[in-house]
């Protein structure tokens, strides 16, 4: 699904992506780890274009957006995002925040439907504004449901706790129905209380065969839900293995003494 | 004359010779010049400030940048008097326009405010954490859609004040209209004045008209604050 060729990314003279390859499939659950600074947030973020790459590509089902000349909004409906921060919109309540980018997304493919329909005697079915804005609507209590939020649909992301917050922005991301969801440590801003309820919610998301990359501290949940784990250090993958062999079995020297000091 | 004949001769003229006439016509036109006025000026400010928040890596952003660098400079660099003045009796006749001294009015202060207020809404734009424009183009909405829908109100919100302030300095500013021939506040008091003579009481109303506006627009701003602070608010 997502194929990433030969990777890299510098911030100025800072080379931080050195060439990183590796394939994504559908279903996988890719779990990343790293030394602070090792550039497993930056990898991330060129999944998506929030930081542009400097080389290589990112082949997303059969195109390669890390090419400028591509329309990234497009793409980037497909593929979800959740931040360690939240990054929940402040204006807006929970539900507006689920329901924004589908009903924008949806309007705006109608009135490309509508100027084609202008165009071609084969007249697509337009929906109605009132229509897509009810269907995104309860396709978002619907997902506040499954976190168990649906009485907080009205409230601001101001008044929720922690945990809250990141629930609801992982079925943020989720509403726009994509075809894999990037994690960045989505639990490191948490009080540890609230740690369980949102790995809980991603183990499900895995568990519904939802592809997932996610880079994170805890590795506990890393060997019991990733179907793979990833070392990046130095700016490039220096292994790659099953959970098990993963933990069990480290090869590189970086990876066993990275693994002394997290796994105690 | 003592004070109390003197505001009998004022009210005199002020009703019995129509003078309340002028003073309509001269609030309105202030009210209009500066709530137009301010109005374009929040557009062009807006736009402004966009551009200048942009990523900078592509050339048309840059090209964009440099016009409204430009724009700034101009309209900041020189007194909005002397802007009032090469509109209405220099650019406008050179391109062969012809406009109401009023309108050239507002349109000289909303490019004016919107000089000031670019720069009143880059600040507010950038005292919105970068995170909520990366949770916009997280899922799938333009630099543009992110910009309108999530960080500008929140932009707004928080300079709310320092727009205030601007509408209030706008009100007062109109008063420098009159050096193109629109009839404002003070050309209705003028008038009062020279047709008794008196000037010290038509100005004293003046002055107070002024502070009854510009008190009106604070209790509203306030107003407008606290019901947009809803989303700050624990409930
Ligand atoms: N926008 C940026 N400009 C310049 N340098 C950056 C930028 N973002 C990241 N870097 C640098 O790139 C390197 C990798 O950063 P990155 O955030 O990817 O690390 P990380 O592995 O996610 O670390 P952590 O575990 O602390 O989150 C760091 O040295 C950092 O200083
Ligand atoms: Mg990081």
């Amino acid at each position: 699904m997502i194929d990433v060729i030969d990777l890299k990314k510098s911030f100025g003279k800072v080379d931080v992506l050195k060439g990183i390859d590796i394939k994504i499939n559908k279903g996988d659950v890719v779990v990343v780890i790293g030394p602070s600074g090792s550039g497993k947030s930056t990898f991330l973020r060129c999944l998506n274009c929030m930081e542009d790459p400097t080389g290589g590509q990112i082949i997303f089902n059969g195109v390669d957006i890390a090419d400028p000349k591509v329309n990234i909004n497009i793409h980037r409906r497909r593929i979800g995002m959740v931040f360690q921060h939240f990054n929940l919109f402040n204006n807006k309540t929970v539900i507006q925040n689920i329901m924004l980018s589908p009903v924008l997304c949806a309007l705006s493919d109608r009135r490309k439907a509508i100027i084609r329909n202008i165009f071609s005697k084969k007249k697509e079915p337009v929906r109605s504004k009132d229509e897509i804005k009810k269907t995104e609507k309860e396709n978002a209590m619907k997902l506040l449901a499954r976190i168990g939020l649906e009485d907080k649909a009205n409230a601001y992301p101001s008044t929720l706790s922690g945990g809250q917050k990141q629930r609801v922005a992982i079925v943020r991301s989720l509403a726009m129905n994509p075809d894999v969801i990037l994690f960045d440590e989505p639990t490191s801003a948490l009080d540890p209380e609230m740690v369980g309820e949102v790995l809980e919610v991603m183990k499900e998301l895995a568990k519904s065969g939802m592809t997932m990359v996610i880079v994170t501290h805890e590795m506990g949940f890393a060997k019991e839900v990733g179907s793979r784990i990833v070392f990046i250090d130095e700016g490039v993958i220096k292994e790659e293995n099953n959970p098990k062999d993963f933990f069990d079995n480290p090869q590189d020297p970086r990876l066993k003494e990275f693994l002394s000091k997290v796994l105690i | 004359m003592n004070f109390e004949a003197k505001i009998n001769k004022f009210i005199e003229i002020l009703i019995d010779y129509k003078g309340y006439v002028k003073v309509i016509e001269g609030l309105e036109n202030t009210l209009k010049i500066a709530i137009l006025g301010l109005v374009i000026g929040i557009v062009i400010g807006t736009l402004i400030a966009t551009v200048r928040v942009i990523p900078k890596y592509k050339t048309l952003p840059r090209v964009l940048n440099s016009i409204c660098t430009f724009y700034v400079g101009f309209f900041r660099g020189t007194p909005m008097v002397v802007q009032l003045l090469l509109f209405y009796y220099v650019a406008l006749p050179l391109m062969g326009i012809n406009l109401p001294s009023v309108s050239v009015a507002i349109a000289v202060f909303g490019l004016n405010s919107g000089a000031y207020i670019s720069e009143i809404m880059r600040s507010g734009i950038q005292s919105v954490d970068y995170g909520q424009t990366e949770g916009g183009r997280s899922v799938g909405l333009s630099f543009a859609t992110t910009m309108m829908k999530i960080v500008i109100p929140q932009a707004v919100k928080n300079i709310l004040p320092t727009l205030g302030n601007e509408f209030i300095v706008l009100i007062k500013e109109t008063s420098i209209v009159s050096f193109i021939g629109a009839a404002d506040l003070y050309v209705a008091f003028n008038y009062i004045g020279s047709n008794s003579y008196e000037f010290m009481v038509p100005y004293l109303a003046m002055a107070i008209i002024y502070i009854v506006i510009v008190c009106i627009i604070t209790v509203l701003i306030k107003f407008m604050e606290r019901s947009l602070k809803k989303s700050d608010r624990r409930n």
